[in-house]
């Protein structure tokens, strides 16, 4: 995992600069579809900040009204405090170029060269083509492709089809970078790669950088701050560690599930509500949501339980420097000590059932 | 074969290849400026002008629903008008032109369409002017299209041109016609078809190349 907490420092010390302010956004398409309810939030600078949901959420749209890909109905969206809403033609144009964008699909012109996509945004806007060249050549080394410059995107993987998007939402060095999906087109080893490039940038150039995705594991390698949505309202938002360990919302716990320890099938058919008259085992579900432990648990704390509990399935992350996660224990069923008799307490402790013989 | 007869051959071929190439030029630069205009003014477009495109396409449609031969005598006065006579090669090319303007202006259209939506608004999440949009973007995204577009229409104005035999233009299919048909000589008949063969085979495969040299998609 990469070390994280810049935010959180911030966030402790003094009151974030806001480097994006939502004020009651929302949107409405033709037909009446509501795709945004009235939403307010910031997003702090230099902050890697996630927004999460399923298809049909809003995260497109709320992401697109940053740089007015897409208007909303109504609100404002301040970028350094400037409302850019109310910016014309030029004035919009002069924006965009300080917002980096990356897509899904990449969106590279087939029909240039790694170099001429990646230059093209500086020569369009009037840069000569020494500066042009020198600049391209250092950001398609920052990416790490500069062996690829004079390939055409065709003859590239995703992963690098997406260093070039990088470079080149890079080239005109915006203080924001707006992730549109930008793994959701790549395999799990490259997605690593990719987020672990964002990871470097956010650190190297200090920039904002806002990311809409689907998967929560995206959201647990990169972000600082989540925002959940779901059909265009805020379900919660938070430190990433927060919404990991303690979600609040349906919404959330739906898209964290494939990341969690659920209980297996096989113990899950066994379960029966009530002991059995003699021996078998209680299963208890653990919970830490990484605000009593933060620095994780000790091994002696699990043995507190009972000294033949067994840790049967589970896992404890580290997110932000918050350990949290779920355990399944077997304990005798005989034995169940109260919670207030231990000298460790899990942030949450149920009795899942009871097993008649051994686990 | 004849001298004389060798020298019809000859002057006939060339005619068609002036009158093809010259109407080809003008039919491909008209048909791609009306297209961008289709595409840039369509609603949702750079420049949204629905109505412009509306009148646009309604005009568009009229030369493609007239039939060549009837456009080529309905024609007749505006053609005098333009060249000052209604016989021969050049009276020929402003019927030709203005026939293969509206068929390649909406396969140009197609191709223009075709291009990804995502790759424009990446464009316009990167600042271009929407100016830069269509000569970066729109343009060289489309041209392995545009380009097979051509090859399309140089092969269709090589049939069209036959038929402007009929104004006295000259041509293979004059030739065709007056000796092979009307004369029942039917050796030139098949002669002048194997070269239309080979010239419509030779444009098809030139034009393929050119394609492919032009799309890095693959």
């Amino acid at each position: 995992m990469l070390p994280h907490g810049t935010a959180l420092k911030c966030g402790e010390a003094a009151p974030p600069v806001p480097h994006i302010t939502f004020d009651a956004i929302h949107k409405v398409y033709p037909g009446g579809v509501q795709a945004l309810h009235e939403l307010s939030f910031t997003i702090p600078r230099g902050s890697v900040f996630g927004i999460i949901g399923r298809s049909g959420a809003g995260k497109s749209t709320l992401l697109r009204s940053i740089n007015m890909l897409e208007r909303p109905s109504g609100g404002r969206v301040l970028v350094d405090g400037i409302d850019v809403g109310t910016l014309g033609e030029e004035a919009l144009m002069q924006l965009r170029r300080r917002i980096g964008m990356i897509f899904q699909h990449f969106n590279l012109l087939s029909a240039k060269t790694v170099r001429e996509n990646v230059g093209l945004p500086l020569r369009v806007s009037g840069v000569g083509a020494p500066e042009t060249s020198r600049r391209v050549e250092e950001l398609l080394e920052l990416v790490g492709i500069a062996d690829k410059a004079d390939v055409y995107p065709s003859k590239l993987s995703g992963g690098q089809k997406q260093r070039v998007g990088i470079a080149r939402a890079l080239v005109h060095r915006p203080d924001i970078l707006l992730c549109d999906e930008a793994t959701s087109a790549l395999d799990p080893e490259t997605t690593h790669a990719i987020l672990d490039l964002l990871r470097d940038i956010n650190a190297k150039l200090g920039l904002t950088i806002v990311l809409i995705t689907h998967d929560m594991a995206v959201i647990r390698a990169i972000c600082d701050e989540v925002l959940v949505l779901d059909q265009g309202g805020r379900v919660e938002q938070g430190p990433v560690w927060k919404v990991f360990g303690d979600p609040q919302g349906e919404a959330t716990r739906a898209l964290l599930r494939p990341l969690q320890h659920g209980v297996p099938d096989d113990l899950g058919r066994r379960l029966r509500p009530e002991p059995p008259a003699r021996g078998g085992h209680a299963i208890l579900a653990l919970r830490f949501t990484g605000e009593s432990h933060p620095e994780g648990l000790s091994l002696a704390s699990l043995m507190a339980l009972a000294p033949e509990a067994r840790l049967l399935h589970g896992g404890i992350d580290r997110i932000q420097g918050h350990a949290q996660g779920d355990l399944l224990v077997a304990v005798p069923a005989d034995s169940i000590r109260p919670v207030a008799s231990l000298t460790f307490s899990p942030d949450s402790m149920r009795v899942l059932g009871y097993v008649a013989d051994d686990v | 074969m004849s001298p004389t007869m060798f020298d019809r051959y000859l002057r006939a071929f060339g005619e068609t290849l002036t009158m093809v190439s010259v109407s080809v030029a003008i039919a491909i630069s008209c048909g791609l400026v009306l297209a961008l205009l289709l595409v840039t003014t369509a609603p949702g477009g750079l420049y949204p002008k629905p109505r412009l495109n509306k009148g646009l396409s309604v005009v568009v449609n009229v030369f493609r629903a007239i039939p060549f031969i009837i456009l080529l005598v309905a024609l007749l006065p505006f053609t005098r008008l333009l060249v000052g006579t209604t016989l021969g090669i050049w009276a020929a090319v402003v019927p030709l032109s203005i026939h293969l303007i509206a068929f390649y202006t909406r396969i140009a259209q197609v191709s223009l369409n075709e291009v990804d939506h995502g790759l424009i608004e990446a464009a316009q999440a990167m600042g271009f002017r929407r100016w830069h949009i269509v000569r970066h973007v729109i343009l060289p995204e489309a041209l392995p299209g545009i380009v097979g577009g051509m090859t399309v229409c140089v092969i269709a104005m090589i049939n069209a041109s036959a038929m402007a035999g009929a104004v006295g233009a000259g041509g293979l299919g004059d030739l065709a016609i007056r000796y092979g048909y009307e004369r029942y000589e039917t050796r030139v008949l098949f002669e002048i078809i194997l070269i239309l063969i080979i010239l419509v085979t030779t444009v098809q495969f030139g034009g393929e190349w050119l394609s492919r040299r032009v799309n890095h998609r693959r």
